[in-house]
């Protein structure tokens, strides 16, 4: 099989796994008082710290989660309260219209529960935010911003947002600014500290670490209202047990996947390049996703004219190739991608898009395997139509 | 793949049979709605989900593909329709002939699937000339070949059902899926209509169409009460006319027809239904027309038993004659020809003739 779907999730990295096993067999609260406790917080501690070096962080500054959708609604729904509660001019919340759905839910939730008056970002043909967009934003009333997110890194199209720049934009003007950095970690160069951000989300299963662990690397001077409540864990922002082996296990993936970036993205970032030359010569009307240059190495994102996503994606899938068509459904039922259609593409022309995700097991062969089958399926796909 | 227990075996049956299987589930509802309680119909998250479950179970990939538009457009709005027209409207059947054998079958065919595999209690017989039958199924307790009687000979082509040609009840299928490790083998069958999912048709109707208040008169026109839409009868119903008094002879009243024309609902005494014939039209052949007039055996409902009849199709207008009077026959309801076993046709009741009167 050809699994090109690396951004839906990723293997597990061999040191990982021998990392998470290894903890799993050893018992300890890392609340706990006793000798099994302290090993126990031991592991977590030093893992919190591996994680922080590797992202530019302080250790104090990670609040571990149970992975990237949680961290997101804890930066947004948690820095908006906070925020509201010191002021109740803050009102306003700033988003991108490309993120995940665990920010835009999030987001849009909180305009329907909690007042908050939402405005989504315009965004460029790649789906960028522009510095002076946000500017013009925050600038038309700065008193009323409860805080601005931004994604790192688009998951669908890939294109990879100026993040610094737009963070000097909210700090000139006291906003606090959240990314969503998921999929940029082990691709593109994340520095928390250098980045001027407030909070950051990442996650382990993305990177080569296990499923059901995440982190929001968060500035000390912002402490966002929990929704989480309990035993009063992590800074009395996040409740819960930690995951002992899943720390373990997420800071080592962390650790390598920073260590190994700059390889990765050159060896990887090829393959890539490659995959995207093959296509274009076999579909030659196939319409590459995302910017160009400024974009993730391992994602390759395209519109087929005529087809319909899922139509390739089942017949890719017949042929041993996982990809996905990058966008949500609901009901299993495939929706226009609210990315491509934040980046102004035709609605229908949005229906049929494919990512191809490379990761750290990706081959010659992988791109071979797309190269064969990938003509064929375009034409049948074509002749299906849409529905 | 609708989420009940009869697609699953049908399915996991032509898996181990060796076809290259994909399950597919419809997505038939503009707004799917989630039902806690499950199994009332095909529309639901719900059901999507346990489709999928099942999907996983046999081994096969599972799509949900979105076909609400189109079962909006032919299958929907066509029951309205319907109805709003004094008839009774089969949408089950209206769904084979324009959605699974049409709008599904047309895109599995161009993604390079050969044939769409359904849960149909019906048997297709391959000739040795190449041609195919489409016959009961050998259960004819279970046998629902009167919903697939719309399907011609090329639909009939891509039609696999594999439950159709085996001796089995109800409980041995979900005793299969059971044994399949099939998490809806005990899931309560669906009877209802997939589009209404609380069941209240009339609701249904009154939302689509609105309050239309009209007469409820008898045979010799005298009103005999007012009815808030005629589109709520149907031919033979005898529950909820709320007619203040009892007839003249004390015995109970039925509908007898349904004139949207006037918005007037005629009731009578329940011999006054019975029906000697009947004209349909739209037919839809199974093979070659026939000609001239033949003997067959007819079925008039989805749940109906067998009536002798002899038929003729003129100017593609088929003309049927029962040999003994049938009782709650309705136009807009399908009337599907047999011989034997075998399904020769279908056509729409377009009028029916009464011992006394004829009504249009």
């Amino acid at each position: 099989m050809a699994y090109l779907d690396h951004a839906a999730t990723t293997p597990m990295l061999p040191e990982a796994i021998e990392a998470m096993t290894a903890h799993l067999a050893v018992t300890g609260n890392a609340s706990s008082l006793h000798a099994a406790g302290r090993r126990a917080r031991r592991t977590v501690e030093e893992g919190r710290e591996t994680l922080a070096a590797a992202l530019g962080a302080r250790p104090s500054e990670v609040v571990f989660t149970s992975g990237g959708t949680e961290a997101d609604n804890l930066a947004v729904k948690g820095l908006y309260w906070a925020r509201r509660d010191a002021d109740p001019r803050r009102t306003r919340v700033l988003a991108s219209p490309v993120e995940h759905h665990a920010v835009l839910d999030a987001v849009d939730w909180l305009a329907s529960h909690e007042g908050a008056d939402v405005e989504y970002l315009p965004v460029d043909r790649y789906g960028r935010v522009h510095p002076e967009t946000l500017r013009e934003a925050i600038a038309r009333d700065p008193e009323s911003v409860a805080l601005a997110t931004v994604m790192w890194a688009n998951n669908e199209i890939g294109t990879v947002l100026p993040i610094r720049e737009l963070a000097d934009v909210a700090a000139e003007f006291g906003v606090p600014l959240h990314a969503d950095a998921v999929q940029a970690v082990g691709q593109v160069p994340v520095d928390f500290a250098a980045s001027g951000l407030a909070a950051m989300t990442v996650s382990g299963h993305k990177i080569g670490g296990p499923y059901g662990i995440g982190a929001l690397l968060l500035g000390r001077e912002h402490t966002p209202v929990p929704v989480l409540h309990g035993g009063g864990q992590e800074r009395h922002v996040r409740s819960g047990t930690l995951d002992v082996p899943a720390v373990a296990a997420f800071a080592v993936a962390a650790r390598l996947a920073t260590e190994r970036r700059e390889e990765f993205a050159r060896e990887i970032g090829a393959l890539r390049d490659e995959l995207v030359t093959t296509v274009r010569a076999l579909v030659p009307d196939a319409i590459l996703g995302g910017d160009p240059v400024e974009r993730l190495p391992a994602n390759a994102h395209f519109t087929f004219p005529g087809c319909e996503g899922d139509s390739l994606l089942l017949l890719l899938d017949a042929a041993g190739i996982a990809c996905s068509t990058g966008s949500a459904c609901t009901a299993g039922i495939a929706q226009p991608s609210h990315v491509l259609l934040a980046t102004g593409t035709d609605p229908d022309l949005a229906r049929g898009t494919l990512r191809f995700s490379l990761g750290h097991t990706s081959t010659k062969e992988d791109v071979a395997a797309v190269a064969e089958a990938i003509g064929p399926a375009v034409e049948r796909a074509r002749t299906a139509g849409l529905s | 793949m609708s989420g009940g227990v009869d697609s699953a075996v049908a399915a996991a049956r032509a898996a181990e049979a060796g076809h290259d299987v994909t399950g597919v589930h419809l997505a038939l509802s503009a707004n799917p709605q989630s039902f806690r309680t499950g199994a009332r119909g095909c529309c639901t998250i719900e059901d999507s989900r346990d489709a999928r479950r099942a999907a996983d179970v046999i081994g096969i990939p599972f799509y949900v593909w979105d076909l609400a538009e189109r079962f909006r457009e032919d299958v929907v709005d066509d029951f309205v329709a319907e109805y709003e027209a004094g008839r009774t409207p089969n949408p089950c059947l209206r769904c084979n002939e324009k959605i699974k054998f049409a709008a599904l079958l047309d895109k599995a065919l161009a993604l390079g699937f050969d044939a769409v595999c359904t849960g149909h209690y019906a048997t297709v017989v391959l000739n040795e000339d190449g041609t195919r039958e489409l016959h009961r199924a050998s259960d004819m307790a279970k046998d629902q070949s009167y919903v697939l009687g719309v399907l011609d000979e090329k639909q009939l082509a891509h039609a696999m059902f594999p439950l159709g040609d085996t001796l089995t009840t109800k409980d041995e299928i979900r005793a299969e899926a059971e044994r399949r490790g099939l998490a809806v083998a005990k899931k309560p069958d669906s009877h209802d209509i997939c589009f209404i999912a609380d069941g209240d048709t009339q609701g249904f109707l009154a939302s689509r169409l609105g309050k239309a208040e009209g007469d409820i008169v008898d045979e010799a026109g005298t009103k005999v009460g007012t009815h808030e839409g005629a589109y709520g009868f149907t031919i033979g119903q005898r529950k909820g006319l709320r007619i203040g008094h009892p007839a003249a002879d004390g015995k109970p009243r039925y509908v007898l027809d349904i004139s949207p024309v006037n918005n007037t609902v005629t009731v009578g005494p329940v011999e006054a239904l019975d029906v000697t014939g009947l004209t349909a039209i739209k037919p839809r052949w199974c093979g070659t027309a026939p000609e001239g007039e033949g003997r067959y055996t007819a079925q008039l409902r989805a749940h109906g038993g067998e009536t002798e009849v002899t038929a003729s199709l003129t100017d593609g207008e088929l003309t049927v004659s029962f040999a003994e009077p049938v009782r709650g026959v309705a136009p807009g309801q399908a009337i599907v020809l047999y011989d034997g076993t075998r399904v020769v046709g279908s056509a729409t009741i377009a009028t029916t003739s009464r011992r006394a009167t004829a009504t249009a």
